[in-house]
């Protein structure tokens, strides 16, 4: 099976790979470049950000977006910030470090060459983005600010206060809105994607259905991008917005594109604890809190039992009753360990009865010590939009209690297989930003996902994509009319009819919250072969319900959101059932990926890499067969594969 | 807690609008506002009756999805915030609520409480961005730039494009959302070159789409989710003004 995944790495020294690479890469000549058509679907960092670098070069781009505008795409809500190797700090950072960083943060299931590619394009976008006119948090000299994030040693991550992602999507979507006015860009707004066109195993368009409308709409091209995020809200409540979803995901693996790593996904460690039944989603908390603020819970039950009942206050609770959980037990990173590390910490104290909440689920993060050193107004200028947030929910005000977190689904580093040069198994087809699986392995480092989303959108794709578009100068657009056009619009109609035509009277949302709490549960911070291997039979139960009693009242021909949400859920189902059996077949712990029977004696990850060092790419065989596994061994030439070590 | 809602109803941009009245019960305080709704199309699915549609998506404030006009105000009776970051605490138990979409004539209704803001793209599309091609960027630190102004920048740049400034406007102004961009781009460096073309061609594409013109009201500083000041009108109307004084000397 080995030879069916060629990832295609070039030959050459690490750093030397991707210089060598973009050599040989073909070029398409300007004068050819308005005849080729590409689409690209999402508009979030990756997708804006690829849209407009090549309607830059010339070509001619048909983007699509769900929301009403490309700026409200979820990339708006990274608060953070974003890495780049630019050693300003003088703290002896490089694209060696940041590679390094990455590579272990993932817990050795990435791919080398991808990762050091990603770390050496950091410094441009960081160049790109000031020049786009990103407002980046300044010192008083003028000079760009940095601070500190997970999993690394140095401070490298950019900011800009804590709506850093929202300043990075405007840089984005302005750069695309310029290629709007030239002429070169069409924007699709509220499209949403139903169905990848492959004519002799080649992607050559999309189907969409106009949101608004209700018609499916064929849209034809020479190369399609799928820029459409991750999957996270398979687990219902995720930091996610509502919007987000996997469709577009599931259809191209369907069609053929294999999809990667899928339980592989990211558990937040500081997040709004959930509060309520009808609850929607949750709120991140953004991990350069850690930077001044410290997590604790006490050491004692009984002091914890009465913070859980209101009777003390946490000011009231002693300096040695607390413990600094992540300080003790990881002095050298801290309260800065890797989010899976943090997850699974506060998740072992809050199962010893130690939380602090009335649900016993939650931690504090406390700025106490902040406040005395730095003042009330240095804190504010770094997190004022943070605090706000979090008084505007839980209605209790965190200058003057320290927060209370609880891990939350964030995340989804796996995603579909695709090769060096970005392309899905299906030739034609690219995967971008979290969309793909490529840079992350098994836990993503906080202020990574914006720096590989512009990574790929700006520097990485605009390169690879002609290429693949330089062999084929001479095809014509595709035939909208052709049959296969047609197939996947009538088998879109159908998908459509069949889930209107279930006339039941429970509410979509209803079924979505048992599959949350279901993958919550039995594939989220801790999996057991036990609790896994029974997860199948509750996703039949749920998607047997699906199909008997879900209602949709109204019709498809207009804004329909439960509509909308009924087909996302279908798509879950699947995609539920692929992450369960791909974390049920990785028998060790890596990264994000806890398996109780695979774990050292100080309860940490315990990888087995003689059996488990390769990338999981998973087969679509229909809906009555099981997928196949196809393996891509990770090979690590130019790093030692060590255990990973945060102490 | 119980609540009587007065939402408004409109099948689609032609169909004659209405209002319709809804009792939820068992609302939790800690529920925000949008999840109510949801409660409200939960218990709608139920009785097989066709639910309200209304947008949203991050559901914490930041992507300017969801705008409802509540009890007669852009974002309910909170100042700084979003409809998605208010909670039915704020609300008296047993009280009618009143939720219209955010009318304004650049914003058609499309449906219920679902706008059509795609005016404001039209806007930013004429000019809200600094015109530098992928790969032409110089070193980050070749252009410096005073916290102060990088601040103020940030300021401005803070806008979520949810228009609650033009819903509530009299006029129907878009001049708070004009001036957040050209601000924010006109106080760094590497907008100036074509801060005059910038200014100019999103004031004409705002008079263009339908948007009114600005009386210095300052109801839009009032209900910005953003607190976006009117300070920002004043340096787009100088830069604007400067512009004009420059074609006249060419």
């Amino acid at each position: 099976m080995a030879g069916i995944l060629n990832a295609k790495i070039p030959e050459g020294p690490l750093d030397q790979k991707w210089t060598l690479h973009k050599e040989s890469l073909k070029t398409v000549s300007p004068a050819n470049r308005s005849r080729m058509h590409i689409i690209v679907v999402g508009t979030g960092l990756a997708g804006a950000s690829a849209a407009a670098a090549l309607g830059e070069q010339g070509y001619r781009v048909n983007v699509f977006c769900m929301g009403d505008s490309p700026r409200r795409a979820h990339s708006v809500s990274a608060q953070g910030g974003i890495n780049a190797a630019k050693n300003y700090r003088n703290d002896n950072d490089s694209a060696q470090r940041l590679f390094l960083d990455t590579l272990k943060g993932g817990d050795f299931r990435s791919r080398e060459a991808n990762v050091f590619r990603l770390a050496e394009v950091s410094n441009a976008i960081i160049d790109h983005c000031v020049a786009l006119g990103v407002p980046f948090a300044r010192d008083y000299a003028g000079y760009l600010d940095n601070r500190s994030f997970g999993g690394s040693q140095v401070s490298r991550t950019f900011y800009a206060r804590g709506q850093t992602g929202q300043q990075l999507l405007l840089a984005a979507y302005g750069a695309l809105n310029r290629q709007v006015a030239l002429g070169n860009v069409t924007v699709h707004c509220r499209h949403q994607m139903m169905d990848l066109v492959v004519i002799d195993g080649q992607a050559k368009g999309i189907i969409t259905r106009d949101m608004v409308t209700g018609r499916i709409e064929k849209y034809p091209a020479h190369a399609v991008v799928l820029a459409t995020g991750g999957y996270a809200n398979v687990y219902f409540l995720s930091t996610n917005g509502m919007n987000s979803n996997a469709s577009a995901l599931v259809q191209c693996w369907k069609k053929g594109a294999y999809f990667a790593n899928p339980g592989f996904v990211q558990i937040h460690p500081t997040c709004i604890p959930v509060h309520g039944t009808h609850q929607s989603k949750l709120t991140l908390m953004s991990e350069s809190l850690r930077n001044d603020g410290r997590i604790w819970v006490p050491k004692d039950k009984t002091i914890a039992i009465k913070l859980q009942n209101g009777t003390l206050k946490p000011s009231e609770v002693a300096e040695d009753e607390r413990d600094y959980y992540l300080e003790r037990r990881y002095p050298a990173y801290g309260n800065l360990v890797p989010r899976d590390v943090a997850s699974r910490a506060a998740k072992e104290r809050c199962d010893a009865g130690l939380g602090v909440n009335k649900t016993g689920k939650a931690v504090f993060l406390d700025f106490e010590r902040a406040f005395e050193t730095q003042g009330k107004e240095s804190i504010d200028r770094k997190y004022g939009n943070l605090f706000q947030m979090y008084e505007k929910i839980t209605d209790e005000n965190p200058y003057r209690k320290p927060m209370k977190i609880f891990p939350a689904m964030h995340y989804t580093m796996g995603g579909l297989w695709v090769d060096y040069n970005l392309m899905t198994t299906i030739r034609g087809l690219f995967a971008i930003g979290e969309a793909n699986f490529s840079d992350h392995g098994a836990n993503r480092l906080g202020a990574s996902a914006l720096m590989q989303g512009l990574a790929d959108g700006f520097f990485i794709l605009p390169y690879t994509l002609p290429d693949f578009l330089a062999s084929g100068l001479k095809e014509p657009l595709p035939d909208p009319t052709h049959p296969e056009f047609a197939k996947a619009t009538e088998n879109v109609k159908q998908r459509i009819r069949n889930v209107m035509e279930i006339r039941g009277r429970r509410p979509v949302d209803d079924l979505h919250r048992k599959l949350g709490k279901l993958m919550w549960e039995h594939a989220g911070i801790v999996r057991s072969a036990e609790g896994l291997a029974q997860t199948f039979a509750a996703l039949e139960d749920i998607r047997g319900r699906f199909f008997r009693e879900t209602g949709i009242p109204g019709s498809e021909n207009t804004i329909n959101q439960e509509l909308e949400k009924a087909l996302h859920l279908e798509d879950y189902l699947l995609l539920a059932g692929l992450i369960v059996k791909d974390a049920l077949h990785r028998e060790e712990s890596c990264g994000g990926h806890f398996r109780i029977e695979s774990q050292t004696k100080d309860g940490e990850t315990l990888r087995n890499d003689k059996m488990f060092q390769y990338v999981a790419a998973w087969e679509y065989k229909g809906s009555d067969a099981e997928p196949v596994l196809h393996k891509e061994s990770l090979v690590f030439n130019y790093i030692d594969v060590t255990e990973r070590k945060y102490k | 807690m119980q609540f009587t809602l007065k939402i408004w109803r409109q099948a689609g941009p032609r169909a004659k609008g209405y209002f319709e009245r809804f009792t939820l019960d068992h609302v939790d305080s800690d529920t925000s506002f949008l999840e109510m709704l949801d409660m409200l199309n939960n218990q709608l699915v139920k009785e097989s009756r066709e639910t309200i549609a209304f947008d949203h998506d991050c559901r914490e404030g930041i992507c300017g999805a969801c705008g409802l006009y509540i009890n007669g105000r852009a974002h309910g009776p909170d100042e700084g915030i979003t409809t998605c970051q208010l909670y039915m605490r704020r609300f008296k138990d047993g009280s009618e609520i009143t939720v219209e979409p955010f009318r304004s004539g650049a914003f058609p209704v499309i449906k219920d409480l679902v706008v059509n803001r795609n005016a404001f793209d039209k806007i930013l599309q004429a000019g809200g961005f600094v015109s530098v091609n992928t790969g032409s960027a110089p070193e980050a630190h070749t252009m410096l730039v005073s916290r102060e102004k990088a601040e103020e920048s940030m300021d401005a740049s803070s806008c979520i494009g949810c228009g609650a400034c033009v819903a509530s406007c009299k006029n129907g102004s878009a001049m708070l959302f004009v001036a957040s961009r050209v601000s924010a781009l006109s106080l760094l460096p590497q907008g100036n070159p074509e801060a005059c073309r910038r200014a100019r061609a999103m004031v004409l594409k705002m008079d263009e789409q339908g948007f009114g013109s600005c009386t210095n009201i300052g109801t839009c500083q009032m209900e910005c989710p953003k607190k976006i000041t009117v300070a920002h009108i004043a340096r787009l109307n100088r830069e604007f003004l400067y512009c004009k004084r420059s074609d006249l000397q060419e």
